[in-house]
């Protein structure tokens, strides 16, 4: 390499780092969407039994078979036991010391469009940088190309609106709240709900298959690329109440959609639960890209406080050569257990699953994939990318699974660790099992500390501390980032530094 | 937590024929490992630690039937090594058929001989019941309790010779039990060798107490074409400033389950274990590691080296957990098989736990088939396709052989793994 041109991509780099560091600051404060909204709401009683499904199923005005289904779930739900088996430490949760079902008193009749959604939940969304507009797009990027994005907007138990609707409806997508799907295209749900993820699939996912409450429903038609992004935001409100939000996401032959994922809540003193799942069916050559930024509230430095988060979300790739993308960035919530999969059922499926766990002070995360390979010449990709920070634990636990008729599949995966004091802890718990020979399975990990040397570096540079640190973690990181739609990049990479404050001294 | 009744049964049916004397140290050390045994029950295949593989023909009451192994004109195990021969038979010690255990800065005893006021009553059982936590090994319990013979061997200066352990098996349905004590003092240097299949199932535990500065090597050769079933552990402590280091290598057996449980309590030393494996057609070959780091500034390693071929099965749990303060550690752990054809599988779950940031700690787990193209390419220069095909497969097991220190013993190893090669072409 010339001299000038190491020159130029010094220069080059010094640029983004720059930038990175105007972001930091920029975002810097405590969890910034700590505050509620005052807002009168209609609860179902506290506790969950028959009644209780009965209820939420009547709320959604739904029909027998649902109802049915419901109740399939929750008496099986009864029979089961909490899994115990993640490496998390949290007292024992009361089912029937929470609130199944809250609904702003506005929303008592669906409105019909988003002109009579009540504007105080209109205002929240604002608030939150999530403007339920058309003409808007995710706050951001500025200057760049202006890209649609569709948002579905999910208050406490239900959903407030679903941007352009009518634009996706002109290209054949289906876009919108999983209940109002379940009214209007019951052939489409009877058919792919509960094929993924079976109504009796774990603890969590047969509570929320008994008492889910709303969430989205996504269909692409065959060979049609999505126009523009789709993105569900949910938003906790109501106090003592958990969230329970159950998504469908169908890619038909040869489609292509993205879909973006957001979620907040406000700050409380008390543990919420939120148990969601995250159903995707994929057929030939479909491809799902779908990316999380999960930020709901972690709790306080002392662990009081903060959502318990059990989510189960699996991806069927159905189809030859269909391909799933799973992007998570973790960086809220008080207990994260959550392991998005991939099932590569296809001949040539494809899944990639790039996550960044970051645990601060007393949080703790139990997070990976699981890569389920069954046909021919299937491929995956794991990169996990874990900070422990503060005295929080924070464990990649994951699968890699080739079965014997899986012949000619490749997987690689590569866990990195990093620690930021010494009074946390990162655990990597792989699963691999291969039962064929033509297949190869690759796995590294590796755990270590933020490198002095870089941050001596940095420091030299005349930043502080805590700027260095988020500016390193950053680079850390910096494979997953980039694998995310660029509005969610930028929000991530702040909340890298945000997650961080207060974890150096 | 109460035992799962049928595990509390299962329990019962395996030691009703056992009995253990009740008399001196050694009596209240065998209660106490009954104690802890009663509270934890066998093991079974629902356990997470036993998922891999299947307990059952290791708890089952009687030893399922082993044919008798005749090893043809190949010599035995570490044959060319002067060493001090001490010889078990189906588990019984045979005076007859060792040499005078004398040697010059070891001290060595049988268990059923060790009079009341012994060194080994601070280490028997000791070690083991450490090992219980944070995960349950019932079958090492058992081995304390119920341990038929074994020995007890103290080092107080450098060996002048290995000890070498010769296990034979004479009767086709024997069940044996073993547990060895080791203590090496201060400074002290032991080199210790393990051949043979012991018996139809052979249920061990050794316990390795490595003072400061101390060194350990431990070699071992399981197997060859056996129909055993085995279950063996070892437990150690690791002083500061020493060495432990343990080589594996197994080749056929029908099911072997080995446990190491290193713990580095010392500052400044160093553990390496290591294992090579290979198995053609009914093999079931379990690795099962746990090094804790307790001190600062320890190295440890983890070496495991699987080829299997006709659906044998090899199995890799492998897990390094960094305590809080043990800071400067460095951990390592590879685990790779090569799978000779369609119908072998390897199952791995290399983990870390690691509650101190000042490490350097990595794993790197691998699976799959002979690189076609440096097949190709021994190929092109003329080698036969067997010839080349055993090249790339020695080539794979080096890294796991280069562990052991002594050449002259690693050449022993490369030979066996050489002439195993050579009797399973096909």
């Amino acid at each position: 390499m010339g001299a000038l041109e190491t020159e130029v991509q010094a220069d080059l780099r010094e640029g983004v780092d720059r930038e990175t560091i105007e972001t930091v600051k920029a975002m810097s404060g405590t969890y910034k969407y700590g505050w509620d909204t005052e807002i009168e709401t209609e609860y179902a009683p506290k506790g969950v039994n028959e009644d209780i499904v009965r209820l939420i199923s009547q709320k959604n005005g739904e029909p027998d078979w649902m109802l049915d289904w419901r109740l399939a779930a929750y008496r099986r739900w009864v029979q089961m036991e909490e899994p115990r088996w993640a490496m998390l430490n949290y007292p024992e949760i009361d089912y029937q010391d929470q609130y199944y079902y809250a609904k702003p008193k506005s929303m008592a009749t669906k409105p019909k469009s988003l002109d009579e959604v009540d504007p105080k939940l209109l205002a929240t969304y604002e608030k939150l940088g999530i403007p339920l507009k058309e003409q808007m797009i995710l706050a951001g990027v500025e200057g760049s190309e202006t890209r649609k994005v569709a948002v579905d907007a999910v208050f406490d138990s239900v959903s407030v609106g679903t941007t352009f609707k009518e634009e996706l409806k002109k290209a054949g997508v289906i876009f919108c709240a999983i209940s109002e799907a379940i009214r209007e295209y019951p052939d489409l749900v009877k058919k792919y709900l509960g094929s993924v993820v079976p109504q009796s699939d774990n603890f969590f996912a047969t509570l929320n298959s008994a008492v889910f409450s709303d969430g989205s429903f996504v269909y692409i038609p065959e060979g049609v690329r999505c126009p523009m992004e789709l993105s569900t935001y949910f938003r906790i409100n109501a106090e003592n109440t958990g969230q329970f939000e159950r998504t469908l996401i169908i890619a038909d032959k040869g489609s292509y959609v993205s879909y973006l994922e957001g979620c907040t809540a406000p700050k409380r003193d008390t543990h919420q639960l939120h148990a969601a799942v995250v159903e995707i069916v994929i057929l030939d050559d479909a491809e799902v890209k779908y990316s999380t930024v999960q930020n709901w509230y972690p709790g306080d430095a002392e662990g009081r406080g903060g959502i318990y988060n059990f989510v189960t979300k699996r991806a069927d790739c159905r189809g030859a050569r269909s391909k799933v993308m799973w992007t998570q960035v973790e960086t809220g919530s008080a207990i994260t257990w959550k392991y998005p999969s991939c099932i590569l059922r296809g001949e040539e499926a494809q899944g990639e699953f790039y996550s960044i766990a970051i645990a601060n002070n007393a949080q703790q995360a139990d997070t990976g994939t699981k890569m389920v390979h069954l046909g021919k010449n299937t491929k995956s990709r794991i990169v996990s990318k874990g900070i422990s920070a503060g005295r929080a634990q924070n464990t990649y636990r994951g699968l890699v699974s080739m079965h014997p008729r899986a012949s000619g599949s490749r997987n690689y995966t590569q866990c990195d660790s990093l620690l930021i004091g010494d009074k946390c802890g990162a655990h990597t718990v792989p699963y691999i099992e291969v039962k064929n020979n033509s297949s190869r399975c690759e796995h590294e990990a590796t755990t270590s500390k933020v490198d002095e040397d870089q941050l001596f570096y940095c420091r030299s540079r005349g930043m502080d501390e805590e700027q260095a640190v988020a500016l390193v973690v950053n680079g850390f990181v910096k494979d997953v980032l980039q694998t995310l739609p660029m509005e969610f990049a930028m929000e991530a990479q702040a909340l890298v530094a945000i997650s961080l404050e207060g974890s150096v001294g | 937590m109460a035992v799962p009744q049928a595990k509390a049964d299962a329990l019962a049916a395996r030691i009703a024929g056992l009995s253990f004397p009740r008399e001196g140290w050694l009596g209240a050390a065998r209660a106490e490992a009954l104690t802890r045994l009663s509270a934890m029950g066998l093991p079974g295949k629902r356990d997470e630690y036993w998922r891999y593989t299947d307990p059952t023909d290791l708890i089952r009451p009687d030893a399922p039937q082993a044919a008798l192994f005749d090893a043809g004109d190949e010599p035995p195990a570490f044959d060319a090594i002067e060493r001090v021969n001490l010889v078990f038979v189906d588990g019984v010690f045979d005076a007859a058929a060792s040499d005078d255990p004398a040697l010059a800065g070891v001290e060595i005893t049988r268990l059923a001989q060790a009079p009341d006021l012994h060194w080994a009553r601070d280490l028997y059982g000791v070690l083991e019941a450490r090992g219980q936590t944070p995960v349950q090994r019932p079958l090492a319990a058992l081995a304390t309790a119920f341990a038929t013979d074994g020995l007890l061997i103290r080092v107080t200066g450098e060996a002048a010779r290995p000890v070498a352990l010769i296990y034979r098996h004479a009767d086709e349905s024997s069940d044996a039990i073993l547990h060895h004590c080791i203590r090496l003092d201060p400074g002290a240097e032991l080199t210790l060798l393990e051949s043979g299949p012991g018996a139809a199932r052979f249920t061990t535990a050794m316990e390795v107490e490595v003072a400061d500065g101390a060194r350990f090597h431990h070699v071992r050769v399981q197997g060859r074409d056996h129909e055993r079933r085995a279950a063996t552990h070892v437990f150690a402590r690791v002083g500061a400033e020493s060495l432990f280091k343990s080589f594996t290598l197994t080749a056929n057996g029908v099911l072997t389950r080995n446990e190491v449980v290193v713990e580095l309590t010392g500052d400044d030393s160093v553990a390496h274990v290591a294992g090579a494996a290979m198995g053609d057609g009914a093999f079931h070959h379990d690795d099962t590691v746990f090094i804790t780091h307790a001190a600062e500034r320890c190295e440890s390693r983890q070496v495991f080296k699987k080829v299997l071929k006709h659906g044998a099965v090899g199995v890799f749990q492998g897990k390094i957990l960094v305590k809080p303060g043990a800071q400067k550690t460095d951990g390592y752990q590879i685990s790779q098989s090569l799978l000779l054809d369609e119908t072998s599988q390897f199952l791995a779950k290399p983990e870390l736990e690691i509650y101190a940031d000042d490490v350097k700690c990595s794993h790197g787990s691998t699976s799959g088939a002979i690189d076609e193209t440096a097949l190709f390419y021994l190929r092109s220069r003329g080698v036969p396709l067997r010839t080349a095909q055993s090249l790339l497969v020695l080539a794979f097991l080096a890294e796991a052989i280069a562990e052991i220190e002594d050449t002259a013993i690693g050449e022993d190893i490369r030979q066996r793994l050489e002439n195993w090669l050579a009797r399973h072409e096909d």
